[in-house]
């Protein structure tokens, strides 16, 4: 790892102007990917901001209809919240699937949505549960602001500090996770917002993305054998060691039922294992 | 107050090593600091063959803190040997095998990704590693084989040029012609082709080595994560570095695993002890975890085909078997011993087979070198063996436990001579079988099958005998098979003036336990307290001499030795004892720590025996030399064979092809045990292994460009502690007939039954779709395929 200034500013406002000063930082959330990063010598910034002195950007609270969860909350802030178990128990019980006891009490909701990865499985659900994602200069819809792999809407030196998640009727996720790095090899995000279903697919391309095929079957009836006659389209999904194409397509399609079935087997909420 | 009172065979008591593992004083290499000590780093190379052209390290050599930079040419100019082979092998036509050199630091060539380019020493780790990037070497890339079917064919890349078909050995045992005979006899022919996947060790402490050099002694010194530090000492001073042995003491302290990985003689020990006496600095090297991926000898990858020639009633008649074995870019220390003489005379198994023959092609790729990991070639035999017999089993109507029945060697037949060299000299398969079958509730796995089917999943049942050969090894038959070194240990048992006692053993501890089980050898045999007794390894100035830990042979060969310098000290004492109670030598005897005279109530504790052996007033020293140390080498007069039956029970979600291993049962011959707590934890360990091996762990290089796709954590799946149910471990002991004390070895029996036992339950399960073999490891997407591709030819019949 090379030498680089650490910066640990106590507001988010002075976050924001660190940011702006100087060229080549990079924000310091959980660190989980960051770091390891680092020390392979695949980044080497000149400064590190690190978030977490900013105890504003830890809250969760329930606003008009809405969970607002900031930036720096912790899976495990997450995962053991009562707010969030209350009114969106699928998306708690994601962020207690992500990593192990370790990551959890480091990575945040905030680095994982700034960072993308394609694996990662907080995108599925911002995207599925139709969140709004604020920054230190605006307000993207979750549409908007997954562009590619590692890649957002994010412009150099805007800081993400929250996220406004709509209460659904009905969520849940269900992950294939691989079973060395245990990030999801699929994993897929059902929620049905206002009347409208929507399903997010991770980990299967290069970037999270919306089964619309899956959300237009479901739309006309909510129920996993509303899928069997959907399927995924191979092409254009990811294939590696782990997982080939047509494998792939088949788990978007499996997890998805099982997301449906976990959805309605919850009293309209919850979320399950994939596997 | 600390326990204090004699502590025998057969008992459990914690381990004496786990207070300081546990509580974060163990002391390790990493953890070592000599005065003035420098940091190296390794380049290495990125293309897995590559003619390697000029070398600049101008803008290196003048970043900050660096002290000096070394390539392939310097070291061959100070006329660095090359890393031996510990094996010699011939091969079919009488011919040696070829050996090609195996620089420390590639010079010309480098044959896979990893292989050392250039050494940076620099006052930090971070500075060495900054150096590295500023290095620029010329590579003129080439063409990279990775594959050993690949590998043999015409046209492919040449990894050593002087060896064009880079075939290293053909090797061959057994009677082809009885094998031929036998097929021609056979009513069917079971046949199978299969890959032992190759396998990244991991242990959990990466190597690291530290080389000092003392100029007011000429005293060389390395510190290394090793399993056998004596060889390292002989292999290094000899062959390497030509420095003369009693100028070179080479260090083994506390080691975090090894598992096979650290039992070889590796080039960065001899880079950083060399280095070390150039600049006359202690210099010291730390894996990165990602670097050992690409440097830590790699275990396993064979491809196979395989037949078994069975009668009518399902005998076994013959057995053929034609295997390649990948021995990556170079040989290392036993490469080419592993999938030879530890394979092939394990063919047999437990089963009367009354005609074998085994042909080997040892085959150079650019790939990591291969070497022994856990098991080293009995896994691979008993996988070949296990997964036959079953198919034949399937083909044939009879039942798998059956037919394993018909043809095990009954306990009365031992000793039993194979047909392959080895003659086991007791055990009892049928005995095991009988146990592990009922401890598996085999009788209750159709309910659990048909439970499992009325939830849509498939549930299968597996079983694997085996059979090893551990306690490595007699040395003339092992000399006879190609060794360079004798497989002898040696053990010191030290009786200090007080009675307390101080072992010094060639073997070596990583995680077995050996200062548990070895302590309680002496207390039992001595009568002495189990905490007065203490067990000094892995260091050449204070240890006489050892071949080391692996092969299952540390309490087998060094547990061996110790009894017998323990039968040594017991000796003298009784004499000094006859002596003191005024008696014959004859009427002492020795029992619970006393000497008596037979028949009366004459007595001297150990203690006061000890004591007079170092202040020798009333002593015979006309006939006696005072002092209590005794010393044994032992060289066993066969291998042991510790044996076993191990039942595997899977579910498979046909949806995601998920095998979930629901049950594990595991009944082991293992001879005497010593300590029932430590051969429980070295089952359970081993069999996790193997069960990381069928399921998940895989070491997958990529075709074309010969980059290892499995290269760290993220892509190279270790099994975890949520993948097992609770496994079910119990003995079923014969005593070893030829082992001093009974023993036979348990440090790889898990590993060794547990591959094919899980394959042949995911076969099982699969049963319905009319599947025969899965290739290791079952990961979701290969069963999911299998699943697919099965369901689609059955509808389209
Ligand atoms: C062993 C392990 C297992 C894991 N398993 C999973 C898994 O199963 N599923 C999963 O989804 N994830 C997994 N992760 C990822 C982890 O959960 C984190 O979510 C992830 O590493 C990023 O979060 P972080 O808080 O650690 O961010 P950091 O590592 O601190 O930052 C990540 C990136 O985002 C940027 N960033 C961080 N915060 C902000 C912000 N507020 N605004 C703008 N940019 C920001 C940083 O500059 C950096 O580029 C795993 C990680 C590890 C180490």
């Amino acid at each position: 790892m090379k030498s680089f200034a650490y910066l640990k500013p106590e507001t988010t406002v002075a976050a924001a102007d660190l940011f702006s000063e100087h060229n080549d930082a990079k924000i310091l959330a959980g660190g989980m990917t960051l770091l390891p990063t680092m020390k392979q010598g695949l980044a080497a910034p000149a400064a590190i901001i690190d978030l977490s002195a900013v105890a504003a950007l830890r809250e969760i609270a329930f606003e008009e209809g809405a969970l607002v969860i900031g930036a720096m909350a912790r899976h495990y802030d997450v995962a053991a919240s009562v707010l969030v178990q209350t009114h969106i128990p699928g998306l708690a019980l994601l962020a207690g699937q992500i990593g192990d006891p370790q990551v959890r009490h480091r990575g945040t909701i905030g680095g994982s949505v700034a960072n993308n990865d394609p694996a990662a499985d907080y995108p599925a659900a911002i995207l599925a549960l139709d969140a709004t994602v604020v920054t230190t200069r605006r307000t993207v819809a979750a549409a908007a602001f997954f562009v590619d792999m590692f890649e957002t809407a994010l412009e150099p030196g805007e800081i993400v500090t929250g996220f406004r998640i709509p209460v659904p009727e009905m969520a849940a996720y269900a992950k294939f996770r691989s079973p060395a790095s245990r990030y999801a090899i699929v994993g897929v995000f059902v929620a049905q917002t206002a009347g409208k279903v929507r399903v997010a697919v991770t980990g299967a391309a290069s970037s999270v993305f919306r089964a619309l095929d899956v959300e237009a079957a479901l739309q006309e009836r909510f129920d996993p054998d509303a899928l069997n006659r959907v399927s995924m389209d191979p092409s254009g999904l990811n294939s590696d060691i782990h997982a080939d194409r047509d494998y792939r397509a088949n788990l978007v399609m499996v997890m998805a039922r099982r997301a449906v079935s976990a959805a309605l087997q919850n009293a309209g909420q919850g979320a399950t294992k994939g596997q | 107050m600390k326990m204090s009172k004699v502590v025998a065979i057969g008992a459990s008591p914690k381990r004496k090593e786990d207070l300081r593992f546990v509580t974060g004083r163990g002391n390790y290499v990493a953890d070592i600091k000599r005065p003035g000590m420098v940091f190296g780093a390794f380049l290495r190379s990125p293309h897995a063959h590559a003619l390697l052209g000029a070398i600049d390290a101008t803008a290196a050599r003048a970043m900050p803190g660096v002290v000096a930079i070394y390539t392939g040419e310097d070291l061959k100019a100070d006329n660095v040997g090359g890393l031996p082979v510990g094996w010699g092998i011939h091969g079919k036509d009488g011919n040696p095998m070829k050996e090609p050199p195996h620089p420390p630091i590639a010079h010309g060539k480098v044959r896979h990704v990893g292989d050392a380019v250039a050494f940076v020493v620099a006052q930090s780790v971070e500075q060495a590693r900054s150096a590295l990037e500023a290095i620029e070497v010329q590579y003129e890339v080439l063409p990279a084989v990775v594959g050993v079917v690949e590998a043999l064919q015409a046209g492919a890349p040449t990894v050593h040029d002087e060896i064009p078909d880079n075939l290293c050995c053909d090797w061959e045992l057994g009677d082809a012609a009885a094998v031929e005979a036998a097929f021609t006899a056979a009513a069917h022919v079971a046949s199978i082709e299969l890959v032992n996947n190759r396998l990244i060790g991991n242990p959990m402490e990466p190597r690291a080595a530290i080389g000092e050099y003392d100029f007011a002694t000429g005293q060389h010194t390395l510190w290394t994560t090793s399993q056998f530090p004596h060889v390292v000492r002989f292999l290094m001073g000899e062959f390497v570095l030509h420095i003369p042995q009693h100028k070179l003491r080479v260090v083994a302290p506390d080691v975090g695993g090894g598992f096979g990985v650290k039992q070889f003689h590796y080039a960065e020990e001899a880079v950083v002890t060399w280095a070390a006496a150039k600049l006359g600095l202690p210099v010291k090297w730390v894996c990165e975890r990602s670097e050992g991926f690409i440097s830590d000898a790699h275990g396993r990858d064979h491809f196979t085909e395989a037949e078994l020639a069975l009668d009518e009633s399902g005998k076994f008649l013959g057995l053929r078997v034609r295997t390649l074995a990948n021995m990556g870019g170079y040989l290392s220390t036993f490469g080419p011993n592993i999938p030879t003489n530890l394979y092939a005379p394990l063919l047999s198994g437990v089963y009367r087979m009354p005609a074998i023959h085994c042909s080997v092609n040892v085959v150079f790729t650019n790939t990591v070198p291969v070497d022994a990991y856990r098991g080293a070639g009995r896994p691979e035999a008993t996988f070949v063996l296990e997964r036959l017999v079953d198919v034949a089993a399937i083909e044939m109507g009879i039942d798998k436990r059956a037919i394993r029945r018909r043809n095990m060697i009954p306990t009365e037949a031992y000793p039993y001579q194979t047909p392959v060299i080895v003659e086991y000299d007791s055990g009892d398969p049928l005995g095991c079988l009988d146990r592990a079958e009922k401890l598996a509730d085999v009788e209750g796995f159709e309910q659990r099958r048909l439970e499992s089917a009325r939830r849509g999943r498939y549930r299968g049942l597996g079983l694997s005998t085996y059979v090893e050969a551990c306690g490595l090894a007699p040395s003339r038959l092992a000399g006879s098979l190609g060794a360079r070194g004798g497989l002898y240990e040696s053990a010191t048992v030290r009786v200090h003036p007080t009675g307390a006692v101080t072992v010094l053993i060639g073997t070596h501890n990583h995680g077995q336990g050996h200062e548990t089980t070895f302590a309680q050898i002496v207390s039992d045999r001595l009568g002495v307290p189990f905490e007065d007794i203490d067990i000094v390894c892995g260091d050449t100035a204070k240890v006489q001499f050892g071949m080391g830990t692996y092969g299952s042979r540390s309490l087998v060969v060094g547990g061996a030795a110790l009894s017998k310098a323990a039968d040594k000290v017991i000796l003298k004492g009784r004499k000094i004892a006859a002596h003191q109670l005024e008696a014959d030598l004859g009427d002492i005897v020795f029992h619970a720590g006393e000497f008596s005279v037979a028949g009366t109530d004459r007595k001297k504790k150990f203690t006061e025996i000890a004591g007079a052996a170092y202040v020798p007033f009333d002593y015979p020293l006309e006939t006696l030399e005072p002092g209590l140390e005794e010393q044994s080498f032992y060289d066993p007069v066969n291998f042991t064979y510790p044996g076993g039956a191990h039942f595997a029970e899977v579910e498979i979600d046909p949806d995601t092809g998920t095998v979930t291993l629901e049950r594990y049962t595991a009944v082991d011959d293992v001879g005497t045990i010593i300590n029932p707590m430590i051969v429980e934890g070295q089952l359970q360990g081993g069999i996790a292994q193997g069960v990381g091996q069928a399921l998940f762990e895989h070491g997958v290089y990529d075709e074309s460009s010969g980059q290892l796709l499995s290269g760290s954590f993220m892509d190279y799946c270790m099994p975890r502690a949520d993948n097992f149910p609770s496994i079910v471990v119990a003995p079923h002991s014969t005593t070893c007939t030829h082992t001093p004390m009974g023993v036979k070895g348990c440090g790889e029996c898990g590993t060794i039954g547990s591959p094919a036992a899980v394959i042949n339950a995911v076969v099982d399960a699969l049963q319905p779709l009319g599947i025969t073999h899965v290739d290791m490891p079952a990961t979701p997407n290969r069963i999911w395929n299998i699943i697919r591709n099965s369901r689609a030819a059955l509808a389209a019949e």
